[in-house]
């Protein structure tokens, strides 16, 4: 039996400020994790990957990243990820400094 | 000190108005990422986690307090209002936006600085030894041949794709803190028969995934012969680096598959087709650099009152113990700003804090600064009246943390705060560590420790040569550090022995705080430092100490 597919989100950083975006389903780029599309399908996974990646005037270096399915929407599963979705953690700059905006 | 030529100025405003361009087609869509990324690199230009990161060289770590201000204002004005010294003695802003950073270029350009060389397969910003013309056990000023190994190696038409990057680090002393020997080239100055000085040239050392000690390839080179001899360096790793494999590219890897006698044979024979051709022109230009770099006239006066000071004051005392340096004038001091205050990110300083610097250099200081590999800012020459009034100052904006040399003075790589490649996180296990020892009052009677961190293999925290090592690791989804013991990075430089499995986040400050236990308890008398108690015990009380708990716990 084949390993079940384990879901994933587009990400990629923002071409102007380099911020970490997630492709959503309606084809936006959020600079929320949890407004991904959460993908659970390889072929479709591809799909989207190309379509991210031909945004070269909108963001840079789109890769597929692991996440999994969570109350409020899709979650990162491992730790760089998760890191992305807040900033460093010496100073409250990055996103977790917006999100307290 | 030295100032750009004609030439230089020239060459940066041409580089930034290239790029300035090349950033607006990027915007407007005429570029790819693809055929971007190779133009931002060349200019220092880096996509991290979380934004860009703009890397300026300090060539050889020398800033004068006009440099240091601009850096400021650049910091305040484009970025978060601080900026990051690394383990290169660059500096790195971690939140420029991409429409910005021609603006900052031309800010650097101003001030005669840039990021050109930064990144690529290039020779790399020069290091120095961080006291250079100050030390009092210093030979002679090595940074007239960092200055011309800069001139000429910038846009040099035959190294600007080398198999791999090159890093060349210089010093003028025997004791050498510069860590030439982890440098593709290290330079050593040393003195012949004659008492003439030269350099002893080391090659092939490097740390990353493969830590090697570089090899001695010529004892004693004449100060005129080095530039072809580097030359004659680079021109056989040109040919003969394996460009096949990345990890086998850097010249590290074929002194080593090469072997130490043949690659010394290769270097010669280039070496003496180049040197007649080459002539003696460079003679005139060094001595032009060495002029420029001629020490300032110091200043006589009395040294009582701080002799006085020091008695008289105790946090005074301690800080003038662990910060000051011998300095080649009997009444001059050398004093090391600490960037390490505990619980602070290494290597950053705030705008104000630059600013409070550069003020000291102008005043006290005979404007000179230097930025150290171990990440923090030297004044080179403060007479010694006047350490009191500096002391105050650094007081007053934080920078007067008395830990030069000691457990807190961590290097500390950006690791997965900033760094795009790395494994795991290394400034807030460094800051943890700091505290820690902080609030167990320990760090003085520990006596000299160097803790390095990397987060991830390719070791620009430069744990291998730390006596302490800690490497950040991905297992299998999960932060996990590794520890090395014994390394060095001076004169006696040996990369650091693995102790066994690593520990988690949460794990690695006691498994510091157990080891450092167990070298109090065996060291053979305080004044045993931790690396001496090391080379005389070995790792097994260390292991035992580090490793001992979780047997028992198996065992239960
Ligand atoms: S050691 Fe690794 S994590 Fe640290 S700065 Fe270098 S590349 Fe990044």
């Amino acid at each position: 039996m084949s390993r079940p597919y384990i879901p994933k989100v587009v990400t990629a950083n923002a071409l102007l400020e380099g911020d970490v975006v997630y492709l959503t389903a309606d084809d936006r780029w959020s600079r929320q994790h949890h407004e991904a599309e959460l993908i659970e399908d390889e072929a479709h996974a591809q799909m989207r990957l190309l379509h991210a990646a031909a945004q070269k005037s909108v963001i840079v270096g789109a890769y597929l990243a692991d996440a999994k399915r969570g109350p409020d929407g899709p979650e990162p599963t491992h730790f760089r990820e998760e890191f992305r979705t807040r900033g460093p953690s010496n100073y409250f700059h990055g996103k977790q400094e917006e999100a307290a905006q | 000190m030295y100032s750009y030529t004609d030439f230089d100025e020239a060459f940066v405003r041409s580089r930034v108005a290239q790029f300035s361009q090349q950033v607006e087609r990027r915007i407007d869509g005429s570029l790819t990422e693809d055929e971007f990324k190779p133009l931002r690199l060349m200019n220092g230009l880096y996509l991290q986690l979380h934004a860009y990161m703009l890397r300026v060289a300090i060539p050889y770590g020398t800033i004068n307090p006009h440099q240091m201000r601009q850096l400021a204002m650049i910091a305040e004005t484009w970025d978060r209002g601080y900026g990051h010294f690394t383990t290169r003695q660059n500096i790195q802003f971690n939140w420029p936006k991409l429409p910005d950073v021609p603006a900052i270029l031309s800010a650097l350009a101003d001030v005669e600085m840039h990021a050109i060389q930064t990144s690529g397969n290039c020779v790399r910003n020069v290091t120095a030894d961080h006291f250079a013309g100050a030390a009092a056990d210093e030979i002679e000023d090595p940074r007239p041949i960092a200055e011309l190994l800069r001139q000429w190696s910038t846009d040099h038409p035959e190294f600007q794709f080398l198999p791999r990057k090159f890093k060349i680090a210089v010093t003028g002393s025997p004791n050498d803190r510069a860590v030439t020997k982890a440098h593709d080239i290290g330079l050593r100055m040393v003195r012949n028969g004659a008492g003439e000085p030269g350099f002893e040239v080391i090659v092939g050392g490097g740390l990353g995934r493969t830590p090697m000690i570089g090899r001695v390839v010529r004892e004693f080179l004449p100060k005129a012969e080095l530039l072809p001899y580097v030359e004659a360096i680079l021109s056989v790793y040109n040919q003969l680096g394996r460009r096949d494999n990345k990890y086998k590219a850097r010249i590290k890897i074929l002194v080593h598959e090469t072997g130490l006698d043949e690659i010394t044979a290769l270097i010669e024979q280039r070496f003496a087709e180049i040197l007649p051709v080459w002539g003696g022109q460079n003679d005139a230009l060094l001595a032009q650099i060495e002029a420029a770099f001629a020490p300032p006239a110091f200043r006589e006066a009395a040294t009582d009152g701080y002799d006085a000071f020091y008695n008289a004051d105790p946090v005074f005392r301690s800080w003038a113990d662990t910060n000051l340096a011998a300095h080649r004038h009997p009444d001059y001091a050398i004093v090391t700003i600490s960037l390490k205050a505990h619980g602070a990110t290494p290597g950053d300083a705030t705008a104000d804090q630059m600013r409070t610097m550069a003020d000291l250099a102008e005043r006290y200081g005979h404007s000179e600064l230097r930025i150290s590999h171990e990440q923090n800012v030297i004044l080179p020459h403060v007479h010694k009246s006047d350490l009191p009034a500096v002391h105050a100052t650094l007081a007053q904006a934080g920078l007067a943390t008395a830990n030069v040399g000691l457990i807190s003075d961590i290097i500390a790589c950006p690791g997965m705060d900033y760094c795009a490649l790395a494994t795991a996180r290394s400034i807030p296990v460094a800051q943890q560590i700091a505290t820690r020892f902080d609030e167990l009052k320990l760090e003085h009677e520990i006596g000299p420790l160097k803790i390095k961190i990397s987060g991830c293999i390719n070791a620009c925290g430069h744990h291998h040569v730390g006596h302490i090592g800690i490497l950040g690791l991905d297992r299998a989804g999960v932060e996990n550090y590794q520890i090395t013991l014994g390394g060095d990075g001076t004169e006696t430089a040996v990369v650091g022995e693995k102790t066994g499995p690593g520990f988690a986040y949460d794990e690695i400050v006691p498994a510091i705080e157990r080891l450092i236990g167990a070298y109090l308890k065996v060291r053979a008398e305080p004044e045993e430092t931790f690396l001496e108690t090391y080379r005389r015990l070995g790792l097994a009380p260390f292991k035992a100490a580090l490793y001992e708990a979780e047997g028992q716990q198996d065992a239960a």
